[in-house]
């Protein structure tokens, strides 16, 4: 059996993150868009994770701590503009939001 | 023999969730998947010692915020099917391929050329010590080094629900809003 190092944890976490970031780029659905932000950030917590037992070292777990307070704070403030935006146009994806375009 | 099992599941299941995630056509079945990678994540943290943060894992992210989400689009109720065809903006697919390849490439490089990722000094000061619980090690840098930013998350709660509070509420006097909505 082969053993599992730490850099599969690694491979894993940026997988996590590339899948996150190429559906964030290919999807329109704004709630959909923010479910890939947190894949994302899932992607970098599990790094953070694995450099933590890596270098043996708390750190790495308190930074994720605030990863997840910061993914908190931004799910609560991003669902309250999907909510404020799609109130005002039902069924609008990332490409109706148009306004400011120049 | 079991870290390898219990990797390789719990990658699967990470795996499959993601691209359940960007694939499913209906919102809530994208967050459902969102829950399952999340689990599967949860799972590696505890494989690795992080037992606080899995239990945190589990009851922030799936309990809170993927309840969340599902609220929101029950809410709204555009838990209808999406179509995954091209809008307006052309040049998604090829930029998110562009983003792909770079990101695979760049991993590829990594498994071919780093042998040890790590390149910091082992820690001293917050060593991981085996003997003590995972919670009070976090909490121990948690309240002494980190206590400032600690301090502040406090703060940066209290903007985002204020600030969700002021975003979703339903406003009175629409009148300046009419152009907006047209």
């Amino acid at each position: 059996m082969i053993e599992v190092t730490a850099s599969w944890y690694l491979v894993l976490g940026a997988l996590l993150f590339t899948i996150g970031g190429a559906g964030l780029l290919l999807r329109r659905n704004p709630l959909v868009m923010l479910m890939c932000v947190e894949l994302m950030l899932n992607g970098i917590n599990l790094s953070f994770v694995t450099f933590s037992r890596m270098l043996n070292d708390v750190a790495g777990q308190t930074v994720v701590f605030f990863v997840l307070v910061v993914a908190a704070a931004e799910v609560v403030v991003g669902l309250g503009l999907v909510v404020a935006i799609l109130r005002r146009k039902p069924g609008a994806t990332a490409d109706d939001l148009n306004v400011l375009k120049g | 023999m079991v870290d390898t099992i219990v990797f390789v599941i719990s990658a699967i299941i990470c795996l499959t969730g993601a691209i359940g995630v960007i694939a499913a056509k209906n919102p809530v079945h994208s967050a459902l998947m969102l829950v399952m990678t999340l689990f599967g994540i949860a799972v590696l943290f505890i494989a690795q010692e992080a037992h606080f943060l899995a239990a945190v894992q589990v009851i922030v992210y799936a309990g809170a915020i993927v309840v969340l989400f599902l609220f929101v689009i029950m809410l709204l109720g555009v838990d209808v099917a999406a179509d995954l065809e091209l809008g307006e903006l052309r040049s998604q697919r090829p930029a998110a391929l562009a983003f792909v390849a770079a990101s695979l490439g760049l991993i590829g490089f990594l498994i071919w050329k780093v042998d040890n990722p790590a390149t910091g000094a082992i820690s001293q000061g917050g060593a991981i010590d085996e003997s003590t619980p995972n919670v009070n090690l976090l909490a121990e840098s948690l309240f002494s080094d980190y206590v400032y930013a600690f301090e502040l998350t406090s703060v940066l709660l209290v903007i985002a629900v204020v600030g969700a509070v002021i975003l979703a509420r339903k406003q009175r006097t629409s009148a300046p809003d009419e152009e907006v909505t047209r």
